[in-house]
């Protein structure tokens, strides 16, 4: 990199990854915004695009925990499955007899009862692999078998809808919190970005600790703030078209005023990933479960010689990687407003390549969970944009699986080269 | 005589069908340096495994200022005071030095989250004593030279008040000036009172830093002698021939 932007950049102490993983989102959106006329980088693809990308973003942090201890997970995909599947008939064919239709507390009961179920498959896959050393490819590549065998099984093959009003809230287009709570949120964010910069450096000059000069703290901020209420602009500007209101309208027995209208503002799918993310960064760095994923990584025996319980750790890890499933398996059935017996197929593949693509190496101990769900992110600009252009879907995954493995070269190039192998 | 501050008394461990160590009796007086000689393969550092933890001995006791300890695990071992710097370092290699001192043991915040901030202070203090030198306290271990990541290994033993520390092959991978350092480094602590287990396989360096050693082949141990009382030739002859020429005459 040369001299001034190089300095600039490290200065402001930014992850020259993640400015590359964001170069790589950029250069991809433009390239698609010339090639479908200008329909790429609009609000209302770029809504869509969040809402696609979620499910697969909130599996990919917990990826990132199962391939730094070196583990894998292909078995998120059958176990989205079999729990939206198994959601499904608890929210239609069973809560309503016993609460009555259309009881608000459905949707929550269903939800808890997803995550203990993924929890707890999870868990169960994590003991076989920590506890009685099974390999977890093998663990987990059973588990695809076993969870999307049980999710045919337990439907017969038939697709569950629709699902409960409020539960669909939770996934699709339905559930946004609109203009003004969008905005509250931000500001709220920014604040809370802010002192978060303030709160970091205060503490590095009470230990007496190197900061950064006081105006590269300014342009951190003045970026971060940028990007929250720059995303948010997008989410506000995508205004829900006008057939729909006037069918909302009619269906309170009004008219709709002439010249009105409504923007989406942030869906409840995309507050999720956004939840999940934080929650995942802070468990990641900030918590001891978090440390010792990464030592386990680096240095298994190092982890285990510290006292560091390496296979109760291991049940954990899957345990949240299933429980994270469950809530990826609401998102999608949500979405979708039904539970299909092929919900969630290729999932585990989806995932893993985001991971991978944000920066997870397979070796362990390494990766970021930004990077995750930046990679998410990626790879939905890259399968929306060709579809958008019309290339086939045989055609897709062709580049798809080139991308990746480009991508994991450029990493391994970006490791070496860095000395952070 | 006082009672010595650490004890393992008649300890066996097999793997499979091998008596990896067989009936070993070895012991530590507070301020002293017990070395540990032997082939690869005598059974040193499995016996020193099961003092800090990483295997469970199948037979014997092990005894702390006289008092019957149990240990099964690297916690059990931490409870006590007996601290480990192992051959391998033991780091992981993706970490700070900070998070590899603390491993386990981590500084956290009223709201139960690790405190970096408060780690890597503490880590700059010990440093500062131990290796004035180092400075890369943000970048993964894995990036530092031998001498760096063996300071971070030492660091961690002697920063929890070790009472007992145990040092395998703790020069073995660095260079003229750093084994001085650690030499320095085992005198002042010898100073300070804590009960050492040296391994090694520099007959020389053990002849100048020990107060006594063991020498250990196939698992079973040979004698015990007080450096003064035997010559390099003497320590040689048992390690390769498993005798005690002193028992002999």
């Amino acid at each position: 990199m040369s001299g001034g932007l190089g300095n600039l950049i490290k200065t402001l102490q930014i992850d020259t990854r993640l400015l590359g993983m964001i170069g790589a989102f950029i250069v991809i959106s433009l390239v698609f915004h010339v090639a479908t006329g200008g329909t790429f980088l609009t609000p209302r693809n770029l809504f869509t695009l969040t809402l696609q990308t979620a499910s697969v973003a909130v599996m990919a942090t917990g990826m990132v925990f199962v391939i730094v201890t070196r583990n894998i997970d292909l078995s998120i995909g059958s176990l989205l499955g079999i729990i939206g599947m198994l959601m499904g008939v608890i929210q239609v064919q069973i809560l309503p007899d016993i609460v009555g239709f259309g009881n608000p507390s459905i949707w929550i009961i269903t939800v808890i009862i997803g995550l203990l179920l993924g929890a707890a498959i999870g868990g169960f896959q994590g003991w076989l692999i920590g506890y009685l050393t099974i390999p977890s490819f093998i663990v987990t590549l059973g588990g695809l078998l076993i969870w999307r065998g049980g999710a045919w099984w337990v439907s017969k093959g038939t697709t569950i809808s629709p699902l409960d009003p409020t539960f669909i809230k939770l996934g699709g287009a339905s559930g946004t919190i609109g203009v003004t709570a969008s905005w509250a949120l931000a500001i709220v964010g920014s604040i809370l970005t802010i002192l978060f910069l303030i709160n970091t450096r205060r503490k590095h000059i009470s230990h007496d600790f190197a900061v950064k000069p006081l105006w590269a703290e300014y342009a951190l901020g003045a970026i971060l703030v940028g990007a929250i209420c720059g995303v948010t602009a997008i989410m506000n500007a995508y205004l829900v078209p006008t057939r729909i209101l006037e069918r909302r309208f009619a269906a309170d027995g009004l008219e709709m005023p002439e010249g009105y209208t409504e923007a989406y503002g942030f869906p409840i799918s995309v507050l999720i990933v956004l939840a999940v993310a934080i929650a995942m960064s802070i468990i990641a760095k900030k918590t001891r479960f978090g440390r010792y994923v990464f030592a386990m990584g680096g240095n298994p025996d190092a982890a285990e010689l510290s006292g560091i319980n390496t296979r109760w750790l291991t049940v954990k890890v899957f345990a949240l990687m299933g429980a994270l499933t469950a809530i990826a398996a609401v998102i999608a059935s949500a979405r979708l407003g039904s539970a299909g017996s092929s919900l969630g197929e290729l999932d585990e593949l989806r995932v893993i390549a985001a991971a991978v693509i944000g920066g997870t190496a397979l070796a362990g101990g390494v990766g970021t969970i930004y990077g995750a769900i930046l990679g998410a992110l990626i790879m939905q600009a890259l399968v929306s944009g060709m579809g958008m252009v019309g290339v086939d879907s045989p055609l897709q995954n062709m580049i798809v699986g080139g991308v990746l493995i480009l991508a994991v070269w450029i990493d391994i190039v970006y490791r070496r080269k860095t000395g952070d192998a | 005589m006082s009672t010595p501050l650490l004890e393992m008394r008649n300890i066996s461990i097999h793997f499979g069908g091998i008596k990896a160590v067989d009936d070993v009796s070895i012991d530590v007086m507070p301020g002293e340096v017990v070395g540990l000689l032997g082939h690869n393969g005598a059974g040193k550092s499995t016996l020193i495994k099961i003092l800090s933890g990483a295997y469970k001995k199948d037979a014997g006791e092990i005894f702390v200022d006289g008092k019957k300890v149990e240990i099964n695990s690297p916690i059990d071992a931490r409870e006590h005071n007996i601290e480990t710097i192992y051959q391998t370092l033991a780091l992981s290699d993706n970490l700070d030095a900070a998070s590899n001192l603390f491993l386990g043991r981590e500084i956290t915040t009223k709201f139960g989250l690790v405190d970096d901030t408060a780690m890597e202070a503490e880590s700059r203090k010990i440093m500062a004593r131990l290796n004035p030198n180092f400075q890369r306290f943000s970048e993964p271990v894995r990036s530092l030279s031998g001498g760096q990541r063996q300071s971070v290994a030492i660091a961690r033993a002697v920063y929890f008040n070790a009472r007992i520390l145990i040092m395998d092959e703790p020069t073995a991978a660095l260079g003229v000036h750093e084994t001085a350092m650690v030499a320095d480094l085992i005198k002042e602590l010898k100073a300070q009172g804590l009960g050492i287990f040296l391994i090694s396989h520099d007959t020389r360096e053990m002849m100048d830093l020990c107060d006594r050693v063991s020498v250990m082949k196939n698992g079973q141990l040979i004698g015990t002698e007080r450096v003064e009382d035997v010559t390099e030739d003497d320590i040689l002859s048992m390690i390769i021939m498993g005798k005690n020429p002193k028992k002999a005459a």
